[in-house]
Formats: C-alpha cells, sequence, structure tokens
C-alpha cells in the first residue's frame, strides 16, 4: 500500500480527508490527498493535472484517465469557485479509481437543482471567465460510474465519484 | 493534418508550444465554456475560443488537446501564456472571428463529430 499527500510526504491515514464517512473502505493501492483553495485560480486544475499523472504512470487505460481527469477538474473548479475551499481524495484500489471532493461548506440547499443542467449559482466575474455554465457536476457523473453527493447547508459537501478499472 | 499544417495553410500566428505542432488534430470544438469544452472537446482536438487565461491552458493540458486557437485578435494574458511555454501546449493566435476560423477549419477537413 501507498500512502501519500501531494507533497509526497507519508500521511497518518487518519488526516488523508476530514470527511471521514465517506473515505472508501477498501484497502487502497494508492491513496494521495490534495489540499484546494477557494478563488486560486492560478493554482486551478493543478490537482486534476497531478492526479491525471499519477494514473497515467499506474498504467491506466486512456480512457480511465481522461474521465478520472474530467471528474477530478470539475470538482477542482467546483471547490475554488463555490466552496470555502476543501480537498480531493484520489483513492485507487484493484477495482476502481475513487475521487472524493469534499470541503466545510457552504453546502448546497438542493442537491437535484445543483445537479439541473444549466443551473449555476457561479457570480458573473467567473461567467467570464468562462466557468458557470451549471456543467460540471453533470459531466462528473457523466464520467464516472457511480457518483453520489451529499451536502448540508452549514456543514459542507462530499462528492464522490468511482470509475471502474478495465 | 499536422497543427503546423493548419497553422500555415490559415495564418495563424504561434504564440507558444512551437515544439509541439506536428501533432496530428483528430477534430475541432468551439465554445468559450470551460465545462462545455471539458465535457465534449475530443483528445487530439484543436479548440478555438476567445478566453485568454491560465485555465485555459488547464483544460487543454487535461484533455490532451492538440492546440488552442485564440480567434478574434484577443492577447493571451502573460501568466497563461507563460504556462502554455513551460507545459508546452500550442497557442496559435488570429485575427479571424470564431466564425471564420471555425468555417476555415472545416473547410481544411477538420470535423466537429467524429
Ligand atoms: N462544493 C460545492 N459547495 C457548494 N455548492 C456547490 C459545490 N459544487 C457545486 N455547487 C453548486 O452546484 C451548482 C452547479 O455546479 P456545476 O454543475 O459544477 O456548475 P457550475 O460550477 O458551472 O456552477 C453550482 O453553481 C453551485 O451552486
Ligand atoms: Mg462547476
Amino acid at each position: 500500500m501507498y500512502r501519500k499527500n501531494d507533497n509526497g510526504q507519508a500521511m497518518d491515514p487518519a488526516e488523508v480527508t476530514p470527511c471521514g464517512a465517506a473515505r472508501p473502505s477498501s484497502e487502497p493501492v494508492l491513496e494521495m490527498s490534495f489540499e484546494v483553495g477557494h478563488y486560486d485560480f492560478a493554482a486551478a486544475g493543478e490537482a486534476a493535472s497531478k492526479i491525471k499523472q499519477v494514473l497515467r504512470k499506474l498504467g491506466m487505460a486512456p480512457d480511465v484517465v481522461r474521465r478520472a481527469a474530467v471528474a477530478a477538474y470539475e470538482a477542482e473548479m467546483n471547490l475554488v469557485i463555490h466552496s470555502v475551499g476543501g480537498s480531493i481524495l484520489l483513492h485507487v484500489d484493484t477495482e476502481k479509481v475513487t475521487l472524493v471532493s469534499c470541503d466545510e461548506g457552504p453546502g448546497m440547499p438542493d442537491i437535484s437543482l445543483a445537479m439541473k443542467e444549466g443551473y449555476s449559482t457561479a457570480p458573473d466575474e467567473i461567467r467570464e471567465m468562462g466557468f458557470g455554465a451549471g456543467m460540471g457536476l453533470p459531466n462528473m457523473k457523466r464520467c464516472s460510474d457511480s457518483f453520489s453527493i451529499e451536502s448540508e447547508v452549514g456543514r459542507g459537501t462530499t462528492v464522490t465519484a468511482s470509475i471502474r478499472i478495465a | 493534418m499536422t497543427v503546423q499544417e493548419i497553422a500555415d495553410i490559415l495564418g495563424l500566428r504561434c504564440v507558444a508550444g512551437g515544439k509541439s505542432l506536428e501533432r496530428e488534430v483528430s477534430s475541432g470544438y468551439v465554445s468559450d465554456l470551460l465545462s462545455d469544452v471539458m465535457g465534449n472537446a475530443r483528445d487530439s482536438g484543436i479548440w478555438v475560443t476567445s478566453q485568454v487565461h491560465q485555465n485555459v491552458v488547464a483544460v487543454a493540458l487535461l484533455l490532451d488537446l492538440a492546440a488552442v486557437v485564440i480567434a478574434g485578435g484577443l492577447e493571451m494574458n502573460d501568466d497563461a501564456l507563460a504556462k502554455a511555454k513551460a507545459e508546452g501546449v500550442p497557442v496559435l493566435s488570429t485575427k479571424m472571428s470564431a466564425f471564420e476560423a471555425v468555417g476555415r477549419l472545416y473547410e481544411l477537413g477538420v470535423r466537429g463529430d467524429v
């Protein structure tokens, strides 16, 4: 088993993600965590890019790498734009690649509305940059074999996306 | 057709990633919405846009696009250019509008639905 954070340092498993409940219980082949800062547009895309590199190095099929990269990017941008900041956990086991995005706020008042294609609460200045199309969560779902959102206003949001390997 | 051939024929100016122009272009996509591109552009595609910030480069890298075309005579932001150069992502600039650029690409045989 191989666990590290994005700085490559060994981590205490308990520290891997603050959302312990949503953490995949299977024994990981690899597990890494990436911090994502609120409104950090300069670094936006870096977590997804590292996740893509790691999966490529593991020899994953190109289609799995692509779907994971898209899902990771959308999760990362949602943390940047909509949350107070959070983290993405990459958990790879022998059957699937799982991404767990979690944050501590503000949470979603209505998950099915958030999932609707075209629905976005992104402010105008963000839309001008080409974000806020309301396609991020639907993109993530399409790229995943299993997908779920747990959210509570005032507590935070956990989005879990899994992609089967082969 | 390669990125280089397309740039030569259409007179597109290469502003970054000049060492990676030999890639074959598989398809084309045009959009200024990043999630739209994320969800729909293909591997090795050429992407026409009028977005000029860093996240354009991030999207191109994640999708393994062959090139980005900045239409409408817009200049890419300096930090975005620096990132494109560092990562070797070809960025081509043109005074043509996005409509014109896409039409010319289509004329060359580049297709959206492949
Ligand atoms: N981590 C999050 N925390 C709170 N709200 C979120 C989060 N992620 C998404 N949302 C809400 O769901 C909506 C739809 O998200 P998405 O489909 O990615 O579209 P977009 O990011 O373009 O708005 C967002 O506009 C926002 O209101
Ligand atoms: Mg989004």
